[in-house]
């Protein structure tokens, strides 16, 4: 069959012609909203109408017949509307209240997890890792689903303080809000890359790879017509080697995962914050990364043990202090810890007021 | 029929109560080559440690300079079903709603052309279309245009807008998002599909300070919706948040970061004056409390991730704004950012670090926003500052003024 003829800058469709009825008719006239359960939402609307919204979680990698599975469900229970958030979850509409339980139970019977509204872990942002990443040093993917299963409940029933943001990028271009979540996994390398300098003048702009360094740890090396890495300087962000692919940086041995802590995007009590690292590296251990994973339970479990109601991860350690953060969750300080970057003189404590 | 891989690492994700995503890889192996050998090349990385994608190189649809993302196998011998695998951004409707008729749509022309496998969505928003061939990129096109879908950006380009939920379903919107988000993304088409442009460029809406689009952390131009006047309290339900068990005094009155809430045991008072507009409240009694009538938006700029010289919230450059369809007075804005920043920003350069570089005063002036104290935490703490010969004799006029009326005006 001939292939159709193509239409330029024509732009996404138009979201009206994918919102069922009610929220058309309500669009802009929601009154409240309240949380039924960790799966179950209903909104409503100033005219009295309400909308159902089951939330269920995906491991956002999907193949196009678990769409089809999702679209016949929608089909059945919601007369085929449905949304994504953004955070990888599918999301039910449902307009008859009487549908709400069938849905439920027919979600429950096919295997699908529901959850995630509320004072609960979401599903987690994060990257393609090596699932598709040229520049991965960790696979996003495994990680996500190795930290769920064991933080499952906390998804599904277990409620926290406050709903806590985890998400994860497979390297520090971070494709995924990792510098302002609640917990968050980013990849790492630690070695000073390795440059393989018969193909720099084939395949990098020599200006460029010296510029894209953010400690000047690159110069030019012309006797090689190629570049040389200052060894003290590099900071392993992998910069260069996004820009000149002659440069190496991945390295089985040495590339793994941080933790970083305290981040939020919203302003409700307090400010947006950037997530601030409390563990520096650990080795990647696919497929399961067990250490990765007991990290995040560690900080999550003491985060609900020790926050007050309504305090997200960030607000709490602010609260008590970074230095009881370390003493209550055991976390060994080191040298990693105290910065030495960009921002690194509005880090450091100029007051004699601090706890053990 | 495809071939089939040992996968003894990738099988142990398909264990425990999480959806598996290699129960999703294996789906699609079983009726596509590209994603059986994506799976096989996956194991590998498991094995190893190492992935093995190469840099993308310059592919994409006639006319585009984005919307594909190249990805090449590095190991094509062994895998060579995806010695091509690139990706497809399509361009995601507004607050990621669906028809299934939508969707079933899509995943026919994928099953035709590409691997069968996808990401609902992207972190940028875009639905994410993963594994395809070169020499199929035209007819994929072909097929998703001419039923009213477009690509979304990648590059030095504007990226896909993206949005929350917004008046679709959010009683918090004070803002349309899903029409801001549509229209912009269609003024900015050219911009989106043709990388020109120093660096990306992203623009999220968020319809309050709540922010589910993480807006102000991962946009260049952050839009988020905020009011005027007073919040709006119903204090009958007030009580019946009290009634339910809610502690009003110390979940509300003592977290508000302003202190401009009191309650007495029946009646919450608000001195809206001092309110910040934080939403904690609004949003633990949004049966109580709504948002005060005059709507607009908050406009920021320059959040980032940490490539290069660290990660970056974005800055308030408008406190308050209206907006209304069509949202000229906005487009024009947001234009004279872009021109600025495309004028001096150098190679890689995000219009952050660009401020940064050249000042905010000199982006503001281009852009023709006046110094306002909602800009910032703080005024500089050291004594250090230009003057332009204009700042010099603005005030010197204003003190000639002052000794004929002996008045003074700071």
């Amino acid at each position: 069959m001939a292939v159709p003829e193509r239409r330029t800058d024509i732009g996404p469709p138009h979201y009206e012609q994918f919102l069922p009825p009610v929220i058309k008719k309500n669009y802009g006239k929601w009154k409240y909203h309240e949380r039924l359960s960790p799966g179950l939402m209903v909104h409503v609307a100033e005219s009295g109408d309400k909308l159902y919204t089951i939330r269920v979680a995906s491991p956002r990698l999907l193949a196009t017949d678990t769409i089809r599975e999702i679209c016949e469900i929608a089909d059945k229970y919601c007369d085929g509307y449905l949304r994504f958030t953004s955070r990888n979850n599918i999301e039910f509409l449902v307009s008859d209240e009487s549908k709400v339980e069938p849905l439920q139970n027919e979600l429950k019977e096919r295997g699908y997890v529901m959850g995630g509204i509320g004072p609960m872990v979401s599903n987690l942002v994060h990257t393609q890792g090596w699932v598709h990443c040229h520049g991965a040093a960790t696979d996003a993917s495994g990680l996500v689903k190795a930290i769920m299963d064991e933080l499952f409940e906390y998804f599904t029933t277990k409620e926290l303080p406050n709903k806590v943001r985890i998400a994860i990028a497979c390297c520090v271009n971070m494709c995924g809000a990792v510098h302002c979540s609640d917990i968050a996994l980013v990849a790492v390398h630690t070695k000073v890359p390795t440059i393989q300098h018969e193909r720099v003048k084939d395949m990098c702009e020599i200006p460029t790879t010296i510029a894209s360094c953010p400690t000047a740890a690159i110069s030019p090396d012309p006797a090689k017509k190629s570049v040389k890495i200052k060894e003290e300087k590099c900071m392993y962000c992998g910069n260069c080697f996004t820009v000149c692919p002659a440069i190496e940086i991945k390295d089985p041995d040495r590339d793994g995962v941080a933790v970083v802590v305290g981040g939020k995007v919203g302003s409700l009590r307090s400010n947006p914050k950037f997530s601030k690292m409390v563990i520096p590296f650990i080795s990647n251990d696919p497929p399961r990364w067990p250490k990765a994973v007991a990290a995040v339970k560690l900080i999550l479990e003491t985060y609900a043990k020790h926050a007050r109601k309504h305090e997200r991860v960030g607000e709490w350690i602010e609260r008590i202090g970074w230095e009881r953060f370390f003493s209550l969750t055991g976390i060994e300080f080191t040298w990693q810890h105290i910065d030495d970057f960009t921002f690194a003189r509005e880090t450091f404590r100029t007051a004699a007021t601090f706890k053990y | 029929m495809s071939k089939k891989y040992e996968t003894p690492l990738l099988d142990e994700l398909e264990k425990g109560p999480w959806p598996s995503f290699v129960k999703e890889l294996k789906k699609a192996a079983e009726k596509n080559e590209m994603a059986a050998d994506e799976l096989g090349q996956l194991e590998k990385s498991y094995k190893t440690k190492l992935g093995y994608w190469k840099h993308g190189g310059i592919v994409g649809v006639r006319g585009y300079g984005g919307g594909v993302i190249g990805r090449y196998s590095s190991l094509p011998e062994e895998f060579p079903n995806v010695a091509h695998f690139h990706t497809v951004r399509v361009n995601q409707p507004s607050g990621w709603f669906y028809t299934t008729e939508a969707l079933r749509m899509i995943c026919d022309i994928w099953d035709k052309y590409g691997s069968r496998l996808t990401n609902l969505h992207g972190s940028t928003g875009d639905m994410i279309l993963l594994g395809t061939r070169t020499e199929k990129l035209e007819d994929i096109f072909a097929e998703l245009s001419s039923r009213g879908w477009d690509l979304g950006g990648s590059g030095s380009a504007m990226r896909t807008p993206s949005c929350c939920v917004g008046p679709a379903r959010c009683e918090w919107a004070n803002i349309d998002t899903l029409e801001i988000t549509y229209q912009l993304t269609q003024e900015f088409q050219d911009e989106l599909h043709r990388p020109a442009y120093p660096y990306k460029f992203k623009i999220k809406v968020a319809g309050c300070a709540c922010d589910c689009v993480a807006a102000i952390a991962r946009a260049d131009l952050s839009i988020i919706g905020t009011w005027k006047g007073d919040i709006k309290i119903d204090q009958d339900e007030v009580r019946k948040y009290a009634e339910g068990g809610m502690n009003i005094q110390e979940e509300i009155v003592d977290m508000c970061p302003t202190g401009c809430m009191s309650w007495d045991g029946n009646e919450l008072k608000i001195d809206n004056q001092e309110c910040n507009r934080c939403m904690h409240c609004i949003a633990k009694m949004t049966k109580a409390l709504r948002p005060g009538d005059e709507k607009g938006v908050t406009i920021c700029v320059g959040s980032k991730a940490p490539i290069v010289v660290g990660a970056m919230l974005s800055w308030v450059i408008v406190p308050f704004m209206k907006v209304e369809p069509p949202y000229d007075e906005l487009k024009e804005l947001i234009r004279n950012i872009i021109d600025w920043w495309d004028e001096n920003g150098k190679p890689r350069e995000r219009i952050g670090e660009l401020i940064e570089r050249l000042g905010m005063r000199s982006f503001l002036e281009y852009v023709g926003l006046p110094p306002v104290p909602q800009q910032v935490k703080e005024p500089r703490r050291d004594p250090f500052w230009f003057f332009t010969e204009e700042d010099i004799q603005k005030i010197k006029e204003r003190e000639e003024e002052e000794k004929k009326t002996g008045q003074y005006k700071f």
